[in-house]
């Protein structure tokens, strides 16, 4: 188990790494955390590895009252323990924390996660869940993508090859509104055998007015589940969370593996949806309040 | 200082240099090695057509490639099957490098010799073999159902068929008051030391030695492999074991076709090679345990004495045969327990699958065995709605009647004879330990909180310590140095600390002058190797009447010197001593240097025994006949038969019921080993034991596909488990010694994960009152089984809901 | 202009000391170490991350070092197992408290995967304020993520609490 031959270089500028990224068989290498294993396994063969850490600049976790942008560099660890962030954007912390075990949050990054677009994957679903965008630079310049446009297949995105995701913005939390996040792992820090986020929006008269959940290890593609109609118009107090987790079961299409099958993974879907919303509407409540 | 040390938690005396990263693996030595690296089959069931390696011959850094067709004399022989057997009446095993044939994914095809492992797998990847591929066995119904063959002259694809029986089984049953019978399975798991194998041999062409490091189990025999494999005078081959990480029983298996190819090509190439197996070699390419299916029919009376067992077992045993039917035998033998059962009648049938090989995984046959013993008495507790403790309780061999006698034929061809033990103390302390009578309050807390709690228990018996011999060497030397040997190795274990306290305790040395060597043929060339729990039994004896010897002859030397008899001497602290009389000493060391009389001194302490220091009897020689120079002994313990350990495991499981997850909440261990050297090392192994019952119950398993490829090659997807998984244990003692060895021993290696399938399993029923018939069980798993239509009710339950208590 | 190379001259400070090699551009941080440093304390268990056995500590913080490149580490500092004890005035070594807590509590058997939970656990200790009272949940996020098949674990979680309550006497 020990990678392939490849040539390696890490520029210093985000133009350097473009133009060895248009060399065909160019790779990004970012924090390296799925693409390792993938290299030694030899499991992907990139010609060339455009290391990309040593770019100033794109270690910054940018904090506004609209979103949290998160540059490509940022590990997952610096991400959960950011507190700003967390303010604007409570799901963030709580979904990297279910990313894997502190030794690889440390070196992990969050943009890279999302650009290797595993369904299994915490962040892509949060960046659905969020309406979040990623920010792709290309050597004609930089491109601001939704993540719909974004997401194209298990581990396949729409950035063209030479690219570079130099961000994702994760849109703030609406007003009135709370989320959660909750995973079943077979063993904790495993991929999640199914992980459910969810945010809850309450009217100004404290009734549910929107709630939407994405799941993780769920489908090809990270996906946004509209589960409104369930509980619509009921008093935050007396919503059947039930009822919607009831009706996120009927929304999904998951597939069997190994660990799970797709009935199994359809239950965790309706508990997680309903456990993890009965959270997200109290703490909705308290900011309503 | 005390120098009685036997039973103490001595802290490790090897873990100085393994905590500052001094230890010496096998990927530690040879920095300057070639690298071997395979080519291992793709397929599962193939036929190799052709292999074509042009494409390879230009990777800078290539040194050799091998394939079956450079493979001379008995290197082109198939591999050894270790331990034949008359009822292995089909044994098959591989070639070093595959001879027209695949039987697994993983089996060694072509091995490659490059300048670094990185190299070598370069050249790996253009290696072009074509195959012809076969259809696939995989699994152990597959395999009994025959449709299509492993190998082809085996139409059935059984390698054996192991019977034991005990009286005639039939009528006995017939006139049972009560009979049930059931089918269960359980899966595969494996060894999966955190270190993979690994060979390291260096030649020295000029006086013909060859070296050979392996992580082994067993470096006596790769050594007397190695020779016999490679055409070489045994006295020209060094087999050493260095720290090993972790064995579990993969490394006991040998010689591992990279144990002769490495040190092939070393000869070859007149340069050192190693290979060191990656991960996924590791998975597809070494040994897997465990999987069988159990038919059993019990019959029983209504206070749920047992009268007839009846068992008929199918065991995989993969692609090849290598290691016997030893698996299969422990299973057989070790199926009956604690419990007194008037008839038994046993078959195993061995089958072939084309999946990785099945050898001895720590319990070695002893987890199905208990699997299938214990899951009876649940099943007649639920059949007659009595407790399962007391189910137990009414079929336990009682204290009184040892030696007793089972009428089966152990793994090591010996009567199984249980030496000593008292079951039914281990039960009452179980009981007490982890709350059974509590267990209907804590079913009703649990549902208040919205969960399903269950509990349960199981016993197990393990023959620890089988034969044939080990052997020990003990020397002090003029420096007072004790240095001691034995031929068996290490994995982690802490010989070197538990073999030292025998040493200080029996020679009455201070343990800081105790040196232990382990698994090194320079030093002990006999020996037998290390599993079946035997290290301490087998070894410890051996190394405590070496140290008897060792200090008979230092007091008849000394009672000379100190004009005393040797009756009337003791040695303590590393003084010779007359008893009672303070200052009348001589130390152990200048025993050491009086005990080699010399010409030339070489420092001060020599010359106290050089020709011209005292005066000798002119008329007796230097060295007295029938003695022999020096302060040393060697000697031997070689066991009647083996000895029985036992023990009992009850767990208690909180299922959440929305999403079926299984969380062991108490996991309570009684434990009798007999006499214990360190108490801190056996709780240790225990742990490390449980662990990996839990994780053979409710994680672990070998994911193969129809086609026969292993889906979870990886630690990704393969579950072992990780601290979050592991509950907390609470374990209590019990020590009935054995009468079979001097020191009253009984091995505990492999005790802790014996039980930890059928307790569990046990637990889970409890639980969801559904009937669990197959191990390892997930969450997804029981999700399924609680809403099949299929799935049978326990009788347990259906009275439960009788009576509105939650299921 | 960006250089793009096969093989890299590299200087990382290991354990206080500067080291150079010259490293294909594909070798990995842990045999690197391994086999051009000649520190053969980190060890290699499966080589996709899983089990922490070559945990070393780079820059501050615990990474698997079979998921980095060797070239990766350039200018960077690198702590490893080797790196834990000290020496005292005498030339003699003082073992860190982790090590002696592995040692004091049993925490290890085989001590195969011991170093990488050594490391995860040192730097764990020595980024927290250890006059704070250690908790469960910590202890677990220290050792969760390695792999140890020979313990059990539970030794290794008592000697956590070992290590942090000497380092909380020594601090």
């Amino acid at each position: 188990m020990k990678p392939a031959p490849f040539r390696y270089a890490d520029p210093s500028t985000l133009g350097e790494a473009l133009a060895v990224l248009s060399d065909e068989g160019a790779k990004v290498l970012a924090g390296g955390q799925s693409l390792l294993p993938l290299l030694s396994m030899r499991l992907a063969a990139p010609a060339t590895l455009v290391d990309i850490n040593r770019i100033p600049g794109l270690d910054a976790v940018e904090v506004t009252g609209d979103a949290v942008t998160v540059g490509a560099l940022v590990r997952h660890d610096a991400l959960l323990r950011h507190e700003g962030a967390a303010e604007v954007q409570p799901l963030l912390g709580r979904a990297t924390a279910n990313v894997a075990h502190p030794a690889i949050r440390n070196r992990g990054t969050t943009v890279g996660s999302i650009a290797h677009a595993d369904p299994s994957g915490e962040m892509t679903s949060v960046l659905a869940l969020t309406d979040g965008t990623v920010t792709v630079a290309t050597t004609a310049g930089s491109e601001v993508v939704g993540w719909r446009d974004f997401f194209v297949g298990p581990l396949e995105t729409s950035i063209p090859a030479g690219a570079v995701v130099t961000a994702a913005t994760f849109p703030a939390l609406p007003p009135r509104s709370g989320t959660a996040f909750a995973e079943v792992a077979r063993r904790k820090g495993d991929y999640a055998v199914c992980g459910a986020g969810v945010v809850v929006t309450l009217s100004e008269d404290r009734q549910v007015e929107r709630v939407l959940a994405s799941y993780v290890s769920v489908g090809l593609t990270p996906e946004v589940h509209d589960l409104t109609e369930a509980v619509a118009g009921s008093p935050v107090e007396k919503a059947d969370w039930a009822a919607a987790g009831a009706l996120a079961r009927t929304l999904v299409d998951p597939d069997t593996d190994i660990h799970a099958s797709a009935d199994y993974r359809r239950l965790l879907v309706g508990v997680l949806t309903e456990r993890t919303l009965a959270d997200a509407a109290a703490e909705a409540a308290g900011r309503a309040a | 200082m005390t120098t009685k040390l036997f039973g103490e938690p001595v802290r490790r005396r090897e873990d100085q240099r393994l905590i500052t990263g001094r230890g010496r693996y096998l990927d530690d030595i040879g920095s300057k090695a070639l690298a071997a690296a395979f080519v291992r089959s793709p397929h599962a069931h193939a036929r190799i057509v052709s292999i074509d390696v042009d494409e390879a011959l230009d990777v800078e850094g290539l040194v050799a490639i091998y394939t079956y067709e450079d493979l001379t004399g008995p290197m082109a022989e198939p591999l050894p099957v270790l331990i034949p057997h008359p009822q292995l009446h089909a044994p098959r095993t591989g070639f070093p490098l595959a001879n027209g044939e695949v039987n697994h994914v993983g089996e060694p095809v072509v091995m490659v010799i490059a300048t670094d492992r990185y190299v070598a797998e370069d050249v790996c990847d253009r290696i072009v073999v074509t195959y012809e591929e076969l259809p696939v066995v995989v699994g152990v119904d597959a395999a009994r159902e025959a449709q299509h063959t492993v190998h082809e002259e085996i139409p059935d694809n059984v390698a054996a068929r192991h019977h034991q029986e005990t009286g005639d089984v039939e009528p006995v049953l017939a006139a049972s008051p009560r009979t049930l019978s059931f089918t269960q399975y359980i899966e595969r798991s494996a060894c999966m030391p955190m270190e993979g194998k690994g060979v390291h041999a260096r030649f020295d062409p000029d006086d013909g030695s060859l070296r050979v490091y392996t992580s082994t189990q067993a470096s006596t025999s790769v050594r007397a492999a190695i020779a016999a494999k490679l055409d070489l005078s045994l006295d020209k081959v060094e087999v050493i074991a260095p720290d090993v990480g972790g064995g579990f029983g993969v490394k006991i298996v040998h010689p591992w076709p990279e144990e002769l190819l490495v040190p092939m090509a070393a000869i070859a190439l007149g340069h050192e090679v190693k290979w060191t197996e990656d991960r996924r070699e590791h998975f597809i390419g070494s040994a897997h345990e465990r999987q069988q299916r159990q038919e059993i029919t019990v019959g029983y009376d209504d206070d749920g004495r047992i009268t007839a067992l009846d068992v008929h077992v199918w065991h995989d045993n993969g692609a090849y045969t290598p290691y016997g039917i030893i698996v299969p035998i422990v299973t057989a033998t070790q199926l009956v327990g604690p419990y007194a059962i008037p008839v038994y009648r046993v078959v195993v049938e061995s089958v072939f699958t084309n999946t990785v090989i099945v050898t001895p995984y720590r319990g070695a046959g002893r987890p199905q065995g208990c699997y299938a013993m214990e899951r009876t008495m649940d099943r007649i507790a639920d059949e007659l709605g009595l407790d399962r403790s007391v189910v137990r309780e009414r079929n336990l061999i009682q204290p009184d009647q040892f030696p007793y006698d089972h009428h089966l034929t152990f793994q090591d061809g010996r009567p199984v004879i249980y030496d000593s033990g008292d079951y039914p103390g281990l039960l009452d302390k179980l009981r007490a330990l982890v709350g059974w009578d509590e267990a209907e309050k804590l079913r009703t807390e649990a549902a208040e909180r919205g969960k399903l709690l269950g509990v349960g228990m199981a016993l197990y018996v393990e023959g620890t310590g089988p034969g044939p011999y080990e052997g020990g060497h003990v020397q002090v030397l003029g420096s007072g140095k004790v240095l001691v040997s034995t031929g068996l190795t290490s994995q982690g274990q802490g010989h070197e600390t538990a073999f030292a306290q025998i040493v200080a305790s029996e020679l009455g040395v201070p343990i800081e002058d105790v040196e232990v060597t382990t698994g090194d043929t320079r030093r002990f060339g006999y020996a037998v190797g290390t599993f079946a729990s035997r290290a301490a039994v087998m070894s410890g004896n051996a190394i405590a009447l070496a140290a008897r010897g060792v200090r008979e002859k230092a007091l008849r030397i000394a009672a000379d010197v100190l004009e005393a008899s040797p009756e009337d001497l003791e040695i303590d602290a590393g003084l010779v001593q007359v008893k009672g009389v303070p200052g009348t000493s001589i130390p152990l060391r200048t025993v050491a240097v009086l005990s080699n009389p010399l010409r030339y001194a070489f420092d001060e302490a020599a010359k106290q025994a050089t020709q011209f220091a005292k005066p000798g009897d002119d008329d007796k020689p230097p060295v007295a006949e029938g003695d022999a120079p020096g302060l040393e002994h060697r000697d031997y313990y070689s066991p009647i038969r083996s000895t029985f350990a036992s023990g009992a495991h009850a767990a208690i499981v909180e299922i959440d019921p929305a999403t079926w997850e299984i969380d062991v909440v108490k996991y309570a261990v009684v434990h009798d080993c007999g006499n214990v050297v360190n108490p801190m090392i056996v709780e240790g192994q225990v742990h490390g034991g449980v662990a990996q019952g839990v994780g053979g119950a409710l994680y672990e398993r070998m994911a193969y596909d129809a086609d026969g490829q292993l889906q979870n090659a990886s630690f990704m997807d393969f579950l072992m488990p990780y601290a979050s998984e592991v509950p907390d244990i609470d374990i209590d003692h019990q020590q009935t010694p054995s009468p079979l060895n001097p020191l009253g021993i009984k091995g505990a290696g492999e005790a802790g994960v014996i039980p930890g399938t059928a307790a569990l399993a046990s637990a889970i029923e409890d639980a969801v009152g559904r009937r669990i018939a197959s191990m390892p069980i997930s969450p997804t798993e029981l999700y399924d089984l609680v809403r099949s239509p299929d799935s049978e009710m326990t009788a347990t339950a259906g009275r439960r809901a009788g009576t509105g208590v939650m299921a | 202009m960006t250089s793009i190379d096969s093989e890299r001259t590299i200087t990382v400070t290991v354990n206080g000391v500067p080291r150079e090699a010259t490293v294909p551009v594909r070798r990995l941080l842990s045999d690197a170490l391994r086999h051009d440093l000649g520190l053969t304390g980190t060890h290699v268990g499966c080589e996709h991350g899983v089990c922490g056995a070559c945990t070393v500590v780079v820059d501050g913080a615990p990474v698997r070092s079979c998921l980095m490149l060797a070239v990766q580490v350039d200018g960077a500092e690198v702590r490893t197992v080797e790196g834990l004890a000290r020496e005292d005035h005498q030339g003699g070594q003082v073992l860190h408290p982790v090590q002696e807590a592995f040692r004091e509590c049993h925490a290890l058997q085989c001590g195969f995967c011991t170093p990488g939970f050594l490391m995860t656990i040192a730097a764990g200790l020595e980024g927290r304020d250890n006059s704070v009272e250690l908790t469960e949940e910590e202890v677990d996020d220290m050792v969760g993520g390695n792999l140890c098949r020979c313990t059990g674990y539970a030794n290794i979680k008592k000697a956590v609490h070992h290590a942090a309550a000497a380092m909380k006497d020594d601090a």
